[in-house]
């Protein structure tokens, strides 16, 4: 049961980070590949309709820890305090800029709100990305199962721990790399003319650089935490996971010199799946890895909701999820071919 | 004032406090929105799409100032709240996320086609739109409203040894009695809100001369659907609400009313000042009796007052509670009355001359935001000094590791960027109203 939760919760992550993924990189990137507004409202029209429900990804998936695993929730958001708020703040700025560009016409306006959006989907994913860093580092959790770590402090992962320290930020690097190509693709695919160009361009650019950064991650991450290669070698789903990955990546640049634009952004997505997938099947059963004393770990088996609550859930969760799939669908049915940037007035 | 557990108190209510001014409009509008649809759709009549139209466009931007604010509210729980959710999660976390599958998916997904899609939908597709906003939006106050429940007035859940909660009965835990008549009375609050800001700028464009048909049914919605929404949170919902806590919260029913002297026939309390370390009410004007029949139905009923109960037991801010408590029902009785009279005036034809109630409509749609955030106060200070009412005190749920600097260093982020978006908001809105509806084929920016 822990086990089901566990993957439920992993899964609810990995959707959001795919489905969120594309609108933050597509919103980092809209300065650079929109340079007209006309351009930009194309972006905003490519996005528009889906950020707000990806979004909710991450809310459902913090609903699905908080009610399957609460010590671990209270534990890690407690314990990266100011990183969380620093998100918080920055989906707050994302969000309003999104929705009050339009709503006047003026030039400075939009360019102030243009920025402010690229800013925050920048932030994002790096935040994002050092967040997961933190998880595979392992955190000073003490034996009643708290922690607290400052934003930063020597920035060494085997020195004094901060949330930031340069294997973390590694991570949200490499994160901010591989969600950038995502949303490149995604540009590509549902965009034409002069924003399909430079995005095309883009993933050009960005597909070495989420290569080399995921290596690189990677390597630190063996040498950093040698458990993560006992874990990944031991279980087969990793393999399986990790041949997604790799696979994904591949297809995201084949499909792409090709110009079969859908299958690039699908390659992508594999590739952010794998990635993911590949991680929690290292780490499980382990939330949060003590490096106080790995016996002060917070681990699925050990420090999740009773069985009760558990089976609870499971009442009614596959109803929404299931609802959640078919509102994606139909979004994504109702937006299919090109998005034209709208009207003025009439969209984003 | 280095007490974390101030500073966790002060960031979540001032944090929940400012979301709320957000839903409570959006909760309301989605329902007059529906309702000016379906009298556009069945009538044909133009005018009620194009106040649909505008209202969509003002409640696209409270909507989004609600999606914002109400992010850090899901964090909150584990930021600063960590005991309690650690403690609870098992049971609290089933609405939250239920909120998020079932409620946050369905806004989401319909809200841009809402604000935007009129034309790439069509009429009736468009309406089914707004009513996925409207069973969204409800929905996701049922949640909340739930999970606010359980912490009142626990059901349905067992406790193990290490006091850690967890569901027993979802069925009892989601039909919460408590829950049911809170989400009655705080939904028809809500309408109330999304009625005045209606009626408000009805009124407001009338008294300038625009807009007149639009005017005209903003006006009449808003004075209509106020009148029914201000009788309902009253009667019975606020009424219900009221005996539930006289049986349930006994302490904070006495500390609502500075009553701290049990015996029967207890009188109202109209107006006073609470005098907590005197234990008196200071300059009351009292309704005898009255309290007695409110809280049990009978004028001889004996009430207990605050000093039956050990002060260990007391809320923590009885001052504030009181205060709270009478501002919601002063305001709401005025409500009735402005609303009666408008309503009597629109029958015979007369509100759109009369220009004083005219002024008056437009001036008070503030006036609701104030008695739903007095409304919550009262229930929540009420709660304290329990965060599960009777079972976890406030001081046992903070989170163990995150000091006040930390706390006060985020309560003041909030401040500065609350300050800047309620700016921006106010003057979106005011520009939308200035600008006023829009026909369908016409550009939105002039």
């Amino acid at each position: 049961m822990e086990t089901l939760w566990f993957a439920l919760a992993a899964v609810m992550v990995a959707a959001y980070v795919v489905l969120d993924g594309f609108d933050f990189g597509a919103g980092a990137l809209h300065l650079a590949v929109a340079r007209s507004d006309r351009e930009r409202r194309q972006v905003l029209a490519a996005i528009g309709p889906f950020w707000d429900g990806n979004e909710v990804w991450l809310l459902a998936g913090g609903g699905v820890l908080f009610l399957a695993f609460p010590k671990v929730l209270a534990s890690g958001l407690s314990g990266f305090y100011l990183a969380i708020f620093l998100l918080i703040w920055v989906l707050i700025l994302r969000g309003i800029s999104i929705e009050f560009r339009s709503h006047v016409g003026d030039g400075m306006w939009r360019s102030f709100w243009d920025a402010a959006f690229a800013l925050a989907s920048t932030l994002a994913p790096v935040l994002l990305g050092a967040a997961l860093g933190n998880v595979l580092r392992g955190v000073p959790l003490d034996e009643h199962g708290w922690f607290a770590l400052p934003l930063f402090d020597s920035f060494s992962p085997t020195g004094a721990l901060g949330i930031l320290d340069w294997y973390t930020v590694l991570c949200g690097v490499t994160a901010l790399a591989a969600i950038l190509h995502h949303g490149a693709l995604f540009l590509v695919w549902k965009t034409d003319g002069a924003v399909r160009e430079r995005s095309l361009r883009w993933a050009g650019r960005l597909f070495p650089a989420t290569l080399l950064l995921w290596l690189a991650a990677g390597a630190a991450s063996a040498a950093l935490a040698p458990r993560l290669v006992s874990g990944l070698a031991a279980r087969p789903l990793a393999w399986a996971t990790t041949a997604l990955a790799i696979g994904g990546l591949a297809v995201s640049f084949f499909a792409r010199r090709r110009g079969r634009e859908l299958a690039a952004f699908l390659g992508s997505a594999a590739f952010l799946l794998g990635v993911l997938a590949a991680t929690a099947t290292a780490v499980f059963p382990v939330w949060l890895r003590s490096t106080v004393d790995p016996g002060f770990s917070l681990t699925a088996h050990a420090h999740a909701a009773s069985p009760a609550s558990l089976t609870a859930g499971l009442w009614w969760w596959p109803f929404g999820f299931v609802l959640a799939l078919v509102y994606a669908t139909v979004l994504f049915r109702l937006h299919r071919g090109k998005a034209q940037a709208a009207p003025e007035g009439e969209g984003y | 004032m280095s007490d974390p557990l101030f500073w966790h108190r002060l960031q979540f209510g001032f944090t929940i406090t400012y979301h709320y001014l957000f839903p409570q409009i959006t909760m309301g509008l989605a329902l007059l929105i529906v309702v000016l649809k379906s009298i556009g759709l069945r009538t044909g009549r133009p005018e009620f799409h194009d106040a649909a139209r505008f209202w969509i466009r003002i409640f696209g931007l409270a909507f989004a100032m609600g999606v914002v604010t109400g992010i850090p509210m899901e964090f909150q729980f584990g930021t600063n709240w960590a005991q309690f959710s650690a403690m609870t999660g098992g049971v609290i976390g089933q609405t939250l996320a239920m909120e998020g599958i079932f409620a946050f998916f369905l806004e989401s997904s319909f809200l841009a086609l809402l604000i935007w899609g009129e034309r790439r939908l069509g009429p009736r597709k468009h309406f089914l739109a707004a009513v996925a906003l409207f069973v969204g939006s409800w929905l996701s106050g049922y949640f909340i409203v739930t999970t606010n429940a359980f912490m009142q007035h626990p059901v349905g859940f067992t406790r193990d040894a290490a006091g850690v909660f967890s569901i027993a009965d979802l069925g009892a835990y989601l039909a919460n009695p408590w829950a049911i008549a809170q989400y009655a009375h705080t939904m028809v609050g809500a309408v109330v809100t999304g009625a005045f800001a209606m009626a408000a700028v009805g009124a407001y464009w009338m008294l300038r001369g625009e807009h007149a048909q639009v005017a005209r049914v903003s006006l009449s919605t808003g004075v209509v659907a106020g009148l029914a929404a201000s009788i309902l949170v009253a009667m019975p919902t606020g009424h219900h609400q009221g005996r539930l806590v006289a049986r349930h919260q006994p302490v904070a029913l006495a500390a609502m009313e500075g009553h701290f002297e049990s015996g029967p026939r207890a009188p109202l309390a109209v107006i006073g000042q609470p005098n907590v370390e005197a234990r008196k009410l200071d300059n009351p004007i009292h309704l005898p009796a009255l309290l007695s029949f409110i809280a049990y139905g009978d004028f001889s009923a004996d009430v207990r007052g605050l000093n039956d109960f050990p002060e260990a037991d007391w809320p923590t801010n009885i001052e504030l509670l009181y205060y709270s408590f009478h501002v919601m029902v002063g305001l709401g009785t005025l409500f009735i009355a402005a609303m009666a009279v408008a309503a009597l005036l629109l029958w015979r034809g007369r509100l759109e001359r009369s220009r004083f109630m005219l002024w008056i409509l437009a001036l008070a749609f503030p006036f609701p935001f104030i008695a739903n955030t007095a409304g919550w106060l009262t229930a929540e200070l009420g709660r304290q000094p329990w965060l599960v009412y009777g079972l976890l005190r406030t001081a046992e749920g903070g989170s163990p590791t995150v000091h006040g600097g930390s706390t006060l260093f985020t309560t003041l982020g909030f401040a500065g960027l609350y300050l800047v978006l309620g700016v921006l908001f106010l003057m979106l809105v005011a520009r939308e109203v200035g600008h006023g509806p829009r026909a369908l084929d016409r550009p939105a920016h002039g």
